[in-house]
């Protein structure tokens, strides 16, 4: 990894995380109706850290469920290795829901498409809002986050990486120079 | 993660690692089926074509679903409605077909190799779908993949495969495909029934379903193919239930811990006994439900591989 600058040290992951929280709270007056869907893998993780923060915050549960968009994806004519999926667990009902959906970075906006689409699929939802920890621009969709753990400008030849203790062993976010791709 | 190879022919030489991505992929799709809308776009624009030249229910209804629940288009083929009628040979009507941009071709035959010859005369991907007396490999992943969610597990299972195992493609791809993921296989049927030096390949041989059923974890149950001389090899279906059908009794006295299968149609009262096939010892219809989802997870694979 061929880093350039950290962005987030620990302590700020789970003060912008809290923030988040907060402002999901805030705008959807409370947690009644509202729903949590982190997108695997990332943001699986990241959305059981909100789910976790709301709990203390607001001594509710929401439901939590977890969204594996890859049957979503529109780059399976194109892309060279066949991406692996994952199982989508959402056991409640979505209908008439305030859905959270949530990512660790925002970048062309596809992803967040896939899963719009994937959300129709399994019912009709009130409001969908979008929450990432990261906003690195780049989109090739109009597609904007409701919630941002930080706007980072970056180059098209970074990349922005989010190391999460589950599955990374340290909650922090950099931003490194991108692997060349020959 | 790929599979290795562009086409599923049978279960023979697969790989263990292929056999393991169908089976976790098809648990995808099992989450799909639970949908409310039971359809994902995935293969958007692909057109698979249905050839079957053998009866089918089962087996030809769960491929089109399944391809329609990935949003592919789907051609069917029944060679009692087609120009196979007029006496148009077999190449020629695949030729004619694939002129038409088809990229898969899921074909059940009843002569041996037909999937295999599909792949010199055609570019689509092929999927047998049952050959003659040769594979089933579609049949023999859903089996695994229903074990596997009853029982947690392959490695290291005692199956068995119960009833005319020399003419059954399902036993074949059985056997293959347990022996790779490391169960342990068995057979158990009338001499008649049972292969001729099966021994050879690691396989135990019982003739008493009694002593199959005591040393099993699974039975795999075939059914009895009557519209394939089944009755040259037996006295009577009467005598094959009392020496080989499963009951309730047998079952309750020898092993209450058995798994059933069974991949239908079902010869009630000759090898299972109405109430075991309706009973709580079986997953015949877990079987036929993950059947779509282990034929999505197959289709999937292959549909969206780059050559």
């Amino acid at each position: 990894m061929d880093i350039k600058a950290k962005l987030f040290d620990e302590e700020g992951f789970n003060r912008t995380l809290t923030r988040l929280a907060h402002e999901i709270l805030e705008r959807n007056k409370g947690s009644k109706n509202l729903v949590l869907v982190g997108m695997r893998t990332r943001g699986e993780f990241i959305g059981s850290r909100i789910f976790q923060k709301i709990k203390e915050i607001d001594k509710s549960e929401p439901d939590f469920g977890v969204l594996d968009v890859t049957l979503y994806r529109d780059d399976f004519r194109t892309r060279l290795k066949q991406p692996e999926i994952g199982v989508t667990n959402i056991t409640f009902d979505i209908n008439d829901k305030h859905v959270i959906l949530i990512d660790d970075v925002l970048y062309t906006g596809r992803t967040v498409r896939a899963a719009l689409d994937a959300l129709m699929d399994l019912g009709r939802p009130t409001t969908i809002q979008l929450c990432v920890m990261v906003d690195r621009g780049h989109r090739e969709l109009q597609i904007r986050a409701d919630f941002v753990g930080k706007n980072i400008p970056t180059s098209i030849n970074e990349e922005v990486r989010v190391r999460i203790k589950e599955t990374d062993g340290e909650d922090a976010i950099y931003l490194v120079n991108a692997p060349s791709k020959n | 993660m790929s599979l290795s190879s562009r086409h599923l022919l049978g279960l023979s030489g697969v790989p263990k690692e292929d056999i393991q991505l169908i089976l976790d992929t098809a648990r995808t799709f099992r989450e799909v089926l639970e949908r409310p809308i039971k359809k994902v776009p995935t293969l958007q624009g692909k057109t698979v074509v249905n050839l079957f030249y053998e009866n089918s229910t089962r087996t030809r209804i769960s491929f089109e679903l399944a391809q329609k629940r990935l949003s592919a288009d789907t051609i069917n083929f029944a060679t009692s409605t087609s120009s196979a009628k007029k006496g148009e040979t077999f190449k020629d009507t695949v030729r004619n077909i694939e002129a038409m941009k088809v990229d898969m071709i899921v074909v059940r035959h009843q002569s041996a190799g037909v999937p295999q010859y599909l792949t010199k005369i055609s570019k689509a991907n092929i999927i047998n779908a049952g050959d003659g007396l040769h594979e089933h490999p579609t049949q023999g992943l859903l089996d695994m993949y229903s074990i596997n969610e009853r029982l947690g597990r392959l490695e290291g299972l005692k199956v068995c495969i119960v009833g005319d195992v020399a003419h059954s493609r399902v036993a074949l791809s059985n056997i293959y495909g347990l022996k790779t993921m490391g169960a342990q296989v068995s057979v158990c049927g009338p001499s008649t029934m049972i292969p001729f030096g099966i021994e050879a390949l690691g396989i135990k041989v019982y003739h008493k379903i009694e002593e199959a059923l005591k040393e099993n974890d699974v039975l795999n149950v075939i059914r009895i193919q009557l519209e394939r001389d089944a009755g040259r090899r037996i006295p009577s279906l009467r005598e094959y239930h009392n020496y080989f059908g499963v009951t309730t009794e047998r079952i309750e006295k020898f092993n209450k811990d058995i798994v059933i299968l069974h991949p239908g149609p079902i010869n009630r009262g000759v090898e299972l006994s109405s109430e075991v096939a309706d009973g709580p010892y079986q997953v015949i219809l877990d079987q036929v439900t993950n059947g779509v989802a282990v034929r999505m997870a197959v289709l999937y694979l292959l549909g969206t591989m780059h050559s």
